[in-house]
């Protein structure tokens, strides 16, 4: 049985170790973050961390992944707080959502190699595919990113609705401390 | 492999992973009874959640395929209810079409449909607990404000929390709905601001949104193998081998719904992975009952095209006046042939569905932009009553219309059925999700017009191929006549031939009018030219006045001032005149103006040919009149941004489904392209044009102008008509 190391857990497959590591992911770990998209290496939507570099889940066996470190979408940060997955929220660059982890991981890869990617790097590193065009945004985003990398820039991430924004700010370090006054509502009622 | 997949994968989260690993049902715990049972807040109608703590929840009740609209009807419904973004949290309903109303993502029918509704349910509920507060501190009801989730009383100073009148206010009789007054628009303070999509904070977690996500326990995995050929039926199998493969619980025939009831057209291999569902699938022999469908192929359709437009068109569309006589009196005619392809819709998310059938009730995982049509289906299909089919509505990753269709859930019926008591998802290969599509229909015109001495269009005459039965088109093969500008122009005649065929066909993102918009504004181009003006003048001189123009069927009423407004915008915003590019360098601009779906939009596009035919899209400028309110705006920049990139990918890289022997060849990306970063438009410049009508969708309207913006742009730099898409250059075939 194949034995790796996924999102820093030590882990053993109980399946053939022929199966594509995207579905071990997906249908045995429920790790779902990585996409199906083409099964071929053409879209990018199931790109993970092998040993550091981005490849195609789809393409690799899980008897290829032997001994190997496997990070996922969902092991790239505890809090969505990689500046690259900060920076797609912040920039919006992000429709349908389907291709976008595999784009935070081609992009995560690249920063972690080259923190200040030209416009022409970008492209070239992340070649995956967006059916529903986010491509304007998608440069800006990678950069603004590399950018937090080399603490050049900060994210102020607003916090999804529901959150308060003092609850956001212990949960994800990567939020800007809050310096304005609150507009979330107290927790307790205060009918006078 | 040892055991069952359901031990590997107990055992296998024995070991906990980061994130993901915890089945996280409450994704699909929807605002429903369900849910409402099981929280402490309450239901101040089907939208509205109060919980104790104050914090609001939102229904969504309209499927999610990246439009936005999870984020922009809850928006509407808390301008209304006085709330603050902030303390809202948004969850999908159900589908239930007669608690929410209408649910559909299609023909950019979200906003005109619930722009009322929605705004109405928030101040339904304002005004019950402002009524709430009222009778609680013996007030006026007209004394009180309200806002953040809070009444007050300026006089006394005293406030109450929403969710401390909650408990009241749910006793109090809803107002009519059509009755309760809603905020002016000066007093806005969500609807006009850019609000970040709700689910994205998600989508970068990876967390599991999306239809394809859906993971429940004891679930087994389907493959699905159709008869490539349409409307083909299985004549035998044998499946001994499929079956032998370790993990196969059952290969069991169905009915894609292509074939009458009762028939089976598709094997579905079921297992306790996918993965081994395909690996089994790969041993299946099936053969097929095609009969003469192999008849049908690409090369017959040109052909067959080819002779029809050398005859008389079998139908009539539009007549009116005398073509033939304009024609024959006219300064000078023009005539040109234009075709397109039958396209794709190649979501990146395949198509999938997951069904669970236990005791006579099925429960569905789909992700459709049409549930409801689907649950028809389903339950004709099945002979189960509509009420005993429940339709959790999933994220979808990507619709542009291929979701409208519910063939897939009919399917995982099917197959649910087959394994009664296990959950099963079914999920269709790249290949699978290409072969078996409801496809955009191919076309062809032959369009001829007639212009008199000063120039004006004085006649325009259309013969139409496409295809069809009995006269009559198949879905979305329409010409409208109102095709613009046919409503206009004295003396027009439409006429169509529809061929036969075995592709579905469906709606693709503008349905007709992606197709449309690339004749009619790449003719009128050629008019214009003919005419010794540039298109946006020519176009402005064919609407003339301002005026509404008759209403026609179904058709949305045309606005000639709007659509004048539009054209002088671009044409202000992009500097139409002093910065044309001339040719040189390979440098051309072109325009294109298109109204559909109540949306009116103009483009001006940039292109840079190099000699080897490459073309780049340099730049594109977006004006666009959707009413009075842009609800979201950063949403809305982004839909016009991807229906731009959607068309260039539509016209420019090779896209097209070729179908020989009755099947469709195309099988991946590489014979199907999409439009890759290196290859898109780094500057899509959008504007609007506000005018005083309610506001219209945005999903479809900016696509179609952008096709003929850049094959006008293309012949501005090389002196080359586009007359058929995909577009081929010397020595590009890309």
């Amino acid at each position: 049985m194949p034995r790796l190391t996924v999102n820093e857990r030590p882990v053993e497959f109980d399946m053939d170790p022929q199966t594509p590591l995207l579905w071990a992911l997906r249908d045995a770990a429920n790790l779902t973050g990585t996409k199906y998209g083409c099964g071929v290496g053409d879209c990018g939507a199931c790109m993970v961390m092998v040993d550091g570099t981005a490849l195609r889940s789809c393409l690799i066996t899980l008897a290829e992944c032997e001994g190997r470190l496997v990070i996922t979408i969902e092991g790239l940060s505890r809090d969505r707080s990689h500046p690259v997955q900060q920076a797609m929220v912040a920039e919006q660059a992000i429709q349908c959502g389907f291709c976008t982890p595999g784009i935070v991981m081609s992009g995560a890869a690249l920063l972690s190699r080259n923190a200040n990617p030209s416009e022409a790097e970008i492209k070239e590193a992340i070649p995956n595919l967006c059916r529903c065009g986010v491509y304007p945004r998608l440069v800006r985003a990678i950069q603004r990113a590399g950018a937090v990398r080399r603490r050049e820039d900060t994210i102020s991430a607003a916090p999804p609705p529901g959150i308060t924004r003092e609850d956001a700010a212990k949960a994800v370090p990567a939020l800007a401390p809050v310096t304005e006054p609150s507009t979330a509502p107290s927790p307790t009622p205060t009918d006078q | 492999m040892s055991g069952s997949l359901e031990i590997s994968r107990r055992s296998f989260l024995s070991v906990s992973l980061v994130g993901g690993a915890v089945l996280s049902f409450g994704a699909w715990l929807a605002l429903s009874d369900e849910a409402e049972a099981g929280s402490s807040g309450a239901m101040l109608n089907a939208f509205i959640r109060i919980n104790p703590d104050n914090s609001v929840v939102i229904g969504a009740k309209n499927p999610e395929i990246g439009q936005g609209v999870k984020t922009m009807l809850p928006m509407l419904i808390a301008e209304e209810l006085d709330v603050d973004w902030e303390q809202v949290r948004i969850e999908q309903t159900l589908a239930n079409e007669q608690k929410y109303g209408r649910q559909s993502a299609g023909g950019s029918r979200s906003t005109p449909v619930n722009w009322l509704p929605m705004r109405q349910a928030g101040a339904a509920a304002r005004s019950m607990l402002v009524m709430a507060a009222a009778t609680k501190w013996g007030v006026a009801f007209e004394t009180l404000t309200a806002g953040s989730g809070m009444v007050r009383h300026a006089a006394s100073g005293r406030t109450a929390t929403y969710a401390s009148l909650t408990e009241a206010a749910v006793k109090i009789a809803p107002p009519a709905l059509d009755a309760v007054p809603l905020k002016p628009d000066s007093a806005f303070r969500i609807i006009g601001t850019s609000r970040r999509g709700v689910d994205t904070p998600a989508i970068v977690r990876g967390q599991p949104l999306f239809g394809i996500d859906t993971e429940l326990p004891g679930m087994v995995y389907a493959a699905l193998e159709a008869c490539p050929v349409f409307q083909g039926t299985i004549a035998a199998v044998d499946d001994q081998a499929a079956k032998a493969v370790k993990g196969v619980l059952a290969v069991v025939p169905i009915n894609t719904g292509l074939v009458p009831k009762g028939s089976f057209d598709a094997l579905a291999i079921i297992a306790d992975s996918w993965w081994t569902a395909q690996q089994a699938r790969s041993r299946l022999k099936v053969d097929w009952d095609t009969g003469t469908l192999t008849q049908f192929s690409t090369e017959a359709y040109a052909e067959q095209a080819d002779t029809a437009l050398a005859q008389a068109p079998e139908a009539e569309i539009l007549s009116k006046g005398d073509v033939e006589g304009q024609l024959s009196g006219a300064a000078r005619t023009v005539t040109a042939r234009y075709d397109y392809p039958f396209l794709g819709h190649c979501t990146l998310e395949p198509q999938n569905c997951t069904g669970l059938y236990e005791d006579g009730q099925l429960t569905l995982w789909a992700p459709s932009q049409s549930p409801e049509r689907g649950r028809q289906e389903v339950a004709a299909m099945l002979d189960l009553a509509p009420d005993a089919i429940k339709i959790h509505m999933t994220r979808i990753g990507g619709g542009f219309g291929r979701r409208l269709m519910n063939d897939y859930m009919v399917q995982a019926a099917q197959i649910a059925r087959a394994v009664p008591g296990k959950p099963v998802k079914l999920i269709y290969t790249r290949g699978d999700d290409m072969r078996h599509d409801y496809y955009r229909p191919g076309g062809w015109h032959e369009l001829t017009a007639g212009l008199d001495n000063e120039g004006r269009l004085v006649a325009l005459k259309d013969h139409f191929v496409s295809f069809g039965a009995d006269g009559e088109p198949v879905r979305a093969a329409e010409l409208e006549e109102t095709e613009f500008p046919a409503q206009i122009v004295s003396d027009v005649h439409f006429g169509a031939t529809y061929l036969p065929t075995n592709l579905p066909t469906g709606w693709l993102r503008a349905p007709t009018s992606n197709a449309m918009g690339f004749v009619f504004q790449s003719f009128l181009d050629e008019l214009a030219e003919a005419a010794g003006v540039d298109l946006p003048t020519f176009v402005l001189r064919i609407l003339g006045e301002d005026r509404l123009l008759p209403k026609v069927g179904r058709a949305n009423q045309f606005n000639t001032g709007r659509a004048r407004k539009v054209i002088e915008e671009v044409c202000t915003f992009a500097n139409w005149d002093a910065k044309r590019p001339s040719g040189a360098g390979g440098r051309g601009r072109g325009f294109g103006f298109y109204f559909s779906h109540a949306g009116y939009f103009a483009e001006i596009l940039d292109a840079t040919v190099s000699e080897g035919g490459t073309v780049k899209v340099d730049k594109i400028w977006v004006a666009g009149d959707i009413g009075s309110h842009v609800i979201n705006p950063v949403n809305a920049l982004h839909q016009v941004q991807g229906a731009a990139i959607e068309g260039l990918a539509q016209a420019m890289i090779g896209q097209k489904v070729d179908q020989v022997d009755g099947a469709i060849v195309q099988e991946n990306f590489d014979s199907f392209p999409l439009l890759r970063i290196e290859a898109a438009p780094q500057d899509v410049a959008v504007t609007f044009v506000t005018s005083p009508f309610p506001p219209t969708g945005l999903g479809e309207p900016a696509l179609p102008p952008v096709i003929p913006a850049l094959a006008n742009a293309i012949y501005a730099a090389t002196g080359k008509r586009i007359r058929s898409l995909p577009m081929q250059l010397q020595g590009q075939t890309a």
